[in-house]
């Protein structure tokens, strides 16, 4: 066994090392993000900090205007998770509690809005935005993402939903609740977990949004951080330094969301994945 | 988890095959799908018939369209610029869905029948981590990163060539046309990965460790089992992964955004950020609503081929199971 065990020891380390190659770019950012201009001109990007820089961060958090977009990108991205999942929940109820007639080409017709590419709908999005007064204000982009994840939302909790205990349902229609009633008490509590990995999806996704939210919010009062962080890269107006407190500050958040909910995201990714 | 979910998606999809069903007079539950249904009419149903409508005219975006028949498509086909795209779409596929699932296949099976086995679940857990955690940057975020990593001259990628003695190696990698796609491609490998990685982990837990067992038993070296059990047993996630992922491929916009704005010389250049330039820098709306109603055409056309695969998968993996 000792042999075998020691057989096995190159494996881990190339795995290691390749582990190793996957976060070394958040490593490097981090490091270079603390540096001096002119450390970082005199000793390049990969030597190691000598001292702790933090005038490049607090100068592109001013500059952007960084807490806005936080604001923003929160704002936005914790709105369309609440009302997607609601939206969900409401349609994912008639198909797979209800089992209303027609429910297939209902769900078919929601898994191809989900694969839609936004390409499709990006003009007219643009365009009936501006008619109805709504273009570059944060409800638009929070209109349009709540249905867009909704669409993946009610996919995954219809067929969560289609093989709910019908019995509890049945018990609860006996004791007088109306559907309402079995909907917010009985239905929502027991999938709450399912709920649960939608939000944190929906909420990471909308977040990580680039095309729509490019096009929708113009105004940098309204910019969410990707598409105020990617503007800004597109615009190559940064030094080095400037670009990496840029990464760092745009890293963070996700880093933040990624440990929090690693559990939530890989369990989500396989009941998301096999749907 | 994976299975109970793949069982539910079955039982809603057949559930009509499913025998004898009390008739229920439930049809008010539609009502709860109103507001949905309603919401999607707006977002999706409409603006999507008013981009295929438009792709039929000659619009600005001011004023009214034109009435064009199927002049765009026409024209489209003429462009090479369109088919260049397109082209560039089959470099995206293949780094971000062949070449992740490939990769991402070997690095599930090491990870759980090596790592899991004999180090434990916690180093393959925290590995696996490691190479999720691109996945869950903003791909702006992830371009700016590379954007500056790949930098031609004080490039952290340069100097670390340089510092290694590999300095001839140098290159402009987002700013040289015979380069440019393949580094982009490089990238989306490394924000790609990690998605088949965690689908297929979480795969295999479902495959009995009996299997492995038996195999290594009839002396079964780690190649042999990786391709008669690993492969095998996991196929549904493989198709599915290689469909979402191709899917993925087909619809890059951020990336190309923000790494090169489709250059240089339209080196990167893809449709959705074609139809994006299009759309709002030359303000031809009708030529790019041609565009993005192509490209939607060969997603749907995707999508429908992988669920196909999915459903069938599914129902032999019921066969066996019955």
């Amino acid at each position: 066994m000792t042999t075998s065990a020691l057989r096995r020891y190159p494996v881990l380390v190339a795995l290691c090392i390749a582990a190793l190659f996957t976060v070394l770019p958040f490593v490097i950012v981090a490091v270079n993000a603390v540096k001096s201009p002119a450390e970082y001109s005199q000793h390049g990007p990969l030597s190691l900090p000598r001292g702790l820089y933090l005038d490049g961060l607090k100068d592109f958090w001013q500059r952007v205007d960084y807490g806005q977009k936080l604001v923003n990108s929160v704002l936005i991205s914790g709105c369309v998770a609440v009302l997607a999942a609601a939206l969900s929940i409401l349609n994912a109820y008639a198909i797979g509690i209800g089992r209303i007639k027609g429910r297939t080409w209902v769900l078919a017709f929601f898994v191809l809005a989900n694969m839609l590419p936004q390409e499709a709908l990006v003009y007219p999005l643009y365009y009936l935005s501006k008619q109805a007064g709504l273009y570059d204000t944060r409800l638009s982009v929070i209109i349009v993402f709540t249905v867009i994840q909704a669409a993946f939302g009610t996919y995954l909790l219809s067929s969560v939903l289609g093989r709910f205990p019908r019995e509890i349902i049945e018990a609860a229609r006996i004791d007088g609740a109306n559907k309402w009633q079995v909907l917010w008490r009985i239905v929502v509590p027991v999938s709450r977990p399912t709920i649960g990995v939608l939000l944190v999806f929906f909420f990471i996704w909308t977040w990580n949004e680039f095309l729509l939210p490019l096009v929708m919010l113009i105004s940098n009062d309204n910019q969410t951080v990707s598409v105020a962080l990617g503007v800004l890269q597109g615009q190559r107006l940064m030094d080095a330094t400037m670009t990496n407190a840029a990464a760092l500050l745009g890293v963070l958040p996700a880093l933040v969301f990624f440990l929090v909910f690693q559990r939530t995201l890989t369990r989500g990714i396989a009941v998301g994945a096999v749907k | 988890m994976t299975v109970t979910v793949e069982r539910g998606s079955r039982a809603v999809g057949t559930h009509q095959h499913a025998g004898p069903r009390r008739p229920r007079p439930h049809q008010s539950y539609a009502l709860f799908l109103v507001p949905g249904v309603l919401a999607f009419l707006a977002v999706i149903v409409v603006p999507f018939l008013m981009n295929t409508g438009v792709s039929f005219t000659e619009w600005q975006g001011v004023g009214s369209p034109r009435w064009s028949g199927l002049a765009n498509y026409r024209e489209l086909m003429d462009d090479s610029e369109f088919w260049a795209s397109f082209r560039h779409s089959l470099f995206m596929v293949v780094a971000m869905a062949v070449l992740p699932t490939m990769v991402g296949l070997v690095l599930a099976a090491a990870l759980f029948d090596y790592v899991g086995k004999h180090f434990g679940s916690r180093t393959a857990t925290v590995l696996r981590a490691c190479f999720y955690l691109p996945q869950v940057l903003p791909i702006a975020v992830a371009g700016i990163v590379w954007s500056w990593i790949l930098a031609p001259d004080n490039g952290t990628l340069n100097t670390l060539l340089k510092s290694v003695g590999l300095g001839s190696w140098q290159q402009d990698w987002l700013g040289d046309p015979g380069i440019a796609l393949y580094s982009v491609m490089g990238v989306m490998v490394w924000v790609q990965i990690g998605f088949p990685l965690v689908v297929f982990m979480a795969g295999l837990q479902r495959v009995g460790p009996q299997l492995y067992e038996a195999a290594e038993l009839d002396g079964a070296g780690w190649w042999r089992r990786f391709w008669h059990v690993t492969l095998p047993q996991i196929r549904p996630e493989i198709s599915v992964v290689l469909t979402w992922c191709s899917i993925a491929a087909l619809k890059v916009f951020g990336a190309v955004y923000v790494l090169t704005k489709g250059g240089p010389g339209g080196a990167t250049d893809v449709p959705s950020y074609f139809s994006f330039t299009t759309f709002f820098e030359k303000t031809q709306v009708g030529y790019g609503a041609a565009i993005s109603t192509v490209l939607t055409v060969l997603i749907m056309l995707l999508s429908l081929i992988g669920l196909k695969l999915q459903t069938r998968a599914e129902d032999a993996e019921e066969g066996v199971r019955v």
